[in-house]
């Protein structure tokens, strides 16, 4: 009975066999013929493929599946389905065959890049993969090998599905640049996070790079690594030799770099394209004896995006809070409406400040918090790089969240209550995540410092009951307002210390609690903050747009040390001024004046002094519009252009959420607003012009309701049908898609007929829209303008 | 590379004219953030061009049926089928400028136009000197899309390049391709000198198109 695989990492080292496709080539597999076809057409083939690695010394041999999957192989005669079989069963034969061996199912990428980049959604890509992985099981095999990954996302759906599906072993080999980087922008560090967080067995490269430059990125993933290493490398980088890709890297020169990657820490080894049962063997003679150098947990307290990973160390990371409607009105009525582009730009200006994490919190009573949370998740994984902070208080919302994010989270939170741990730290196994333990149980917040260690301890060794090791638990000791107790500080200051130095834990704090009740806060704040990351604190959660903290916080890390030679302090603070000359306040610029120069800052600094003296829509009526208007013709005119139209509209659009954030603030209820939808028909993904379209429409007082891009027509009815909506703008860029457009029309005019429909693109012309039913053609950005004026009847 | 700044103008919709200070300015540091975060890549296959009867082409086994690809490869027994990207990253930093801010956007969008054209002009040389070899001159590049030639074929073209392993490059299920900015192309070897006049815009059929040379 031989032994599971996981048995053998680190008895000795384990080789993996080479590549099938240039094999099959060679026996005249034609350029464009899927590989896994010859399964089933020439499986006599892949058996000598098979059979030839094996008995060149290889321990595992990679199924011919790597396309096999509902999306990529379109096969007339068979199913992705039918040629895992037969991959799987030519597999165990071959190791039947020869005595010895493993078969590992094999599971390349989808072939498509994963929304929001392409059309692929996390969802259907589970999907996917769940097919490959529960076939590949049923036909017997011994472990599953996800490989020639290039992006994070796609990667988890991948393991997620395998390893909730299957319970075979799961080895991971993503695809990267010479610079050590995903082509999805993730770096060695992210996708070591992400992967380990997924408990995988083994991680690695493969393809791509040749032996050489893996063995240069070795070190990087061996320092962060704390599981087995994978490494199967191309027989060097392709050249086109007579209308054929030829790989120059021969057998004695893949031994040797081989031998070079086993010495370097690498448990697992084999080759990928370009290798051949002679590479193979060459690197098992030299390899066979090199005892699997040791391999030590990193203890590292890390969580990722799927660019880069953020580490809890010496430096504390700050946290960026201000993504949370507690207290903010102006972000509750952000929420309500759906505004993914303000939570974004909130999300923007603190990374701009200096957050490293960003916390995510979309709490409200009278909203759908589950969808929420993941459409902002998703929306903020989209655009900005930084990691996560998951902060809810639904589970359902945190498990949602969990499985959908694109790397390993920031948990917020758990405490010591069973039921909560009950229901949390399974989640935190699953999905892999760093959970911040905030030291409450059922009796209570403990008054002492002692009392608050003993709670994070509880926690911790209730962590390990579910595999949660030590070095994924953030300990929030939490800071109670001064003003209520006395003590409140002196206690929260003891307990972090007494965490760190007792439990080896790192530390979380929300620390602006301290100050709740007490006039001029940042005094407190700042204070406080400096006090807490002298006494051990780890990571702060902050609002990083205050100049007072983050100074505080620069100052810190220049006096402790960590920041060498005061760099970052002096890179920030030295003498240049950040903001751009154009963009200066004067007291003399008039709100038009702004507008018309399309400067942003001083349209908004303008709105928000003129609107405690003004009514909003004089100053719209007054100043705002007039200004847009001018701008307006001189574009139609030719004598302003795109750019400077955008900007103007930018500066109209900073200018009107001046003037909104004080409405809401007094308590003011806005004006009704003509709605109107605006989407990219489906089958189109082009939406730039769609994009500049909604800021001028709601420069012009417009409510948009964005649908988005590749929308079906069915969307837009109901939409429409749902609001009332009397105006829909639709956009196309390919004549492909014109058809989908009239479609769109077609249904519209059917089911809500006194809802008007304008058109544009560049592929359209007025004899198109006439063509398709469409009721305006707008040739331009400022056409749409026009109509929907002339529609509400609200040209002057 | 250089890119060529009229381009990118002529992208923004400045018809020949040269935009103000600021505008410019904006557009340099485009340059410089897009050069900062772009990783081009090529991919190429040698491909026998073969013209079986009116109107239709074959390209080693894919047949083609499309009357501007059979009169734009006139006189050319065999070619190149090229494909191209800039990278995810540069998807990435539009869709965050989608959201900050328009004028941003539209600005980096141009830039990144020109910038994949830049590359595969740049790419083509090489090609170029393959084809002088054998005494043969390029057609110029021809993409599904181009007048009647399918979109559909992306199906065919990418496998055959293995574009989503080599350069990551793929497809959506309308067949456009992501990243955005990538050109897939056959380019044809002629015998015949006098090709290589033809603007962009002279065989594209988008008469009212806004940003057309011409």
């Amino acid at each position: 009975m031989k032994q599971p695989i996981r048995a053998l990492l680190g008895k000795r080292l384990v080789f993996f066999d080479g590549a099938m496709g240039s094999l099959l080539q060679q026996n005249g597999l034609v350029g464009g013929e899927a590989p896994e076809r010859w399964n089933i057409s020439h499986p006599e083939v892949i058996l000598n493929v098979h059979k030839a690695y094996l008995n060149a010394g290889c321990d595992i041999v990679k199924t011919n599946t790597f396309g096999a999957n509902s999306l990529k192989f379109t096969d007339d005669s068979y199913t992705a389905k039918d040629v895992i079989g037969a991959a799987v069963s030519l597999a165990r034969k071959a190791v039947k065959e020869c005595g010895h061996g493993y078969v590992a199912m094999d599971i390349g990428p989808s072939g498509k890049l994963m929304k929001p980049l392409g059309d692929l959604s996390f969802d259907d890509a589970y999907d996917l993969f769940t097919e490959m992985a529960v076939c590949g099981k049923e036909a017997g095999a011994d472990l599953i090998l996800i490989e020639t990954m290039s992006d994070t996302y796609e990667v988890k759906a991948a393991v997620l599905a395998a390893k909730e599906n299957t319970d075979l072993p799961v080895f991971v080999t993503m695809t990267f640049d010479e610079h050590g980087k995903l082509l999805t922008g993730g770096d060695i560090p992210a996708a070591v996070a992400l992967l380990e967080g997924l408990g995988v067995d083994g991680i690695g490269f493969n393809c791509g790079l040749g032996p050489k430059q893996m063995k240069e990125l070795l070190p990087e993933l061996r320092e962060c690594a704390s599981i087995p290493l994978v490494i199967n490398p191309n027989a060097g980088l392709p050249k086109l030799v007579d209308g054929k890709n030829c790989y120059d890297v021969g057998p004695d020169e893949f031994a040797a770099s081989m031998q070079e990657i086993a010495e370097g820490g690498a448990w697992v080894i084999g080759g990928c394209c370009g290798t051949s049962p002679a590479h193979l063997q060459k690197m098992i003679e030299l390899c066979k004896d090199i005892q699997p150098k040791p391999l030590t947990d990193k203890n590292r307290t890390v969580v990722s995006s799927y660019a880069h990973a953020v580490t809890f160390g010496d430096r504390p990371v700050i946290i960026g809070e201000r993504i949370n409607p507690t207290g903010k009105s102006r972000f509750k009525e952000a929420l309500r409406n759906h505004d993914m582009d303000y939570i974004l730009r909130e999300g923007l200006s603190q990374q701009q400040n200096g957050a490293h994490i960003l916390d995510v919190n979309v709490g409200l009573p009278e909203i759908d918090e589950v969808q929420l949370m993941e459409d902002a998740i998703v929306a903020i994984q989209g655009v900005i790089d930084l990691p996560l902070q998951i902060d809810t208080t639904k589970v359902e919302a945190m498990e949602r969240a969990m499985r959908i994010y694109n790397g390993k989270a920031l948990i917020n939170s758990v405490n010591g209550k069973q039921e909560v741990m009950k229901e949390i730290f399974p989640l935190v196994k699953k999905y892999g995540g760093v959970v911040i333990a905030l030291t409450i149980d059922e009796n209570g917040i403990p008054a002492t410092a002692e009392g608050r260690l003993e709670v994070a301890r509880k926690i911790m060794e209730t962590a390990a009951t579910y595999g949660i090791p030590k070095k994924d638990i953030v300990v929030d000791v939490l800071a109670m307002t001064v003003s209520a107790e006395q003590q409140a500080a002196q206690v929260t200051l003891k307990a972090l210390k007494l965490v760190r130095e007792e439990l080896g834990l790192y530390t979380s704090l929300g620390v602006s609690n301290i100050s709740f009740g007490l006039p001029q806060r940042e005094n407190i704040n700042t204070a406080f903050f400096t006090m807490a990351m002298q006494n051990g604190l780890s990571g702060a959660i902050i609002n990083p747009n205050s100049k007072p903290m983050m100074a505080a916080y620069y100052a810190y890390c220049a006096l402790t040390g960590v920041d060498q030679q005061c760099m970052d302090y002096i890179s920030v603070y030295a003498n240049q001024p950040t903001a751009p000359a154009t963009s200066q306040v004067s007291g003399d610029m008039t709100l038009s004046q702004a507008i018309i120069k399309g400067l942003k800052e001083s349209a908004h600094a303008v709105a928000a002094e003129l609107v405690k003296t003004k009514a909003p829509l004089d100053i719209i009526n007054d100043e705002l519009i007039p200004a847009l208007d001018d701008v307006g013709k001189k574009f139609e005119k030719g004598t302003l252009f795109l750019p400077q139209l955008l900007m103007s509209a930018e500066a109209a659009k900073a200018a009107f959420e001046a003037i909104k954030k004080h409405m809401i603030t007094i308590g003011a209820s806005e004006e009704k607003k003509d709605k109107i939808i605006l989407a990219t028909v489906k089958g189109d993904i082009h939406d730039i012009g769609k994009n500049i379209v909604k800021v001028l429409l709601e420069n012009y007082s417009y409510d948009v309701i964005d649908l988005g891009k590749d929308v079906p027509p069915e969307l837009i009815v109901e939409t429409a049908l749902e609001q009332d909506v009397k105006l829909v703008g639709l956009s196309a860029l390919m004549t492909t898609t014109v058809v989908s457009m009239e479609e769109t029309i077609r249904q519209l005019h059917r089911h809500k007929p006194d809802c008007k429909i304008m058109v544009g693109g560049a592929v359209l012309t007025p004899e198109y829209a006439e063509m398709i039913h469409a009721d305006f053609y707008s040739k331009d950005a400022m056409g749409s303008v026009h109509y929907a004026n002339r529609l509400f009847g609200n040209d002057a | 590379m250089e890119l060529n700044r009229k381009e990118i103008y002529r992208y923004l919709g400045y018809k020949g004219k040269t935009p103000d200070e600021t505008i410019a300015q904006a557009v340099e540091s485009a340059v410089s953030e897009l050069t900062r975060v772009m990783k081009p890549k090529a991919v190429s296959r040698p491909i026998r061009i073969t013209r079986p009867e009116e109107n239709t082409v074959c390209l080693d086994n894919i047949v083609v049926h499309s009357k501007s690809l059979y009169q734009h490869l006139d006189t050319c027994a065999e070619g190149v089928l090229f494909a191209a990207t800039l990278g995810a990253q540069v998807d990435l930093l539009i869709h965050r400028y989608n959201v900050l801010d328009m004028s941003k956007a539209v600005i980096f969008q141009a830039c990144a136009a020109e910038a994949i054209e830049a590359f595969c002009d740049q790419e083509q040389d090489a090609i170029e000197q393959e084809a002088h070899s054998k005494g043969l001159y390029l057609r110029p590049r021809f993409s599904p899309g181009y007048g009647d030639f399918p979109l559909q074929y992306q199906r065919e073209l990418l496998p055959l390049l293995d574009a989503q392993r080599r350069i990551g490059l793929t497809r959506t299920d309308s067949d456009m391709l992501v990243p955005e900015k990538s050109v897939t192309a056959v380019i044809g070897f002629t015998p015949v000198a006098t090709s290589c006049h033809i603007s962009r815009c002279m065989t594209c059929k988008a008469k009212n198109c806004p940003f057309r040379k011409d």
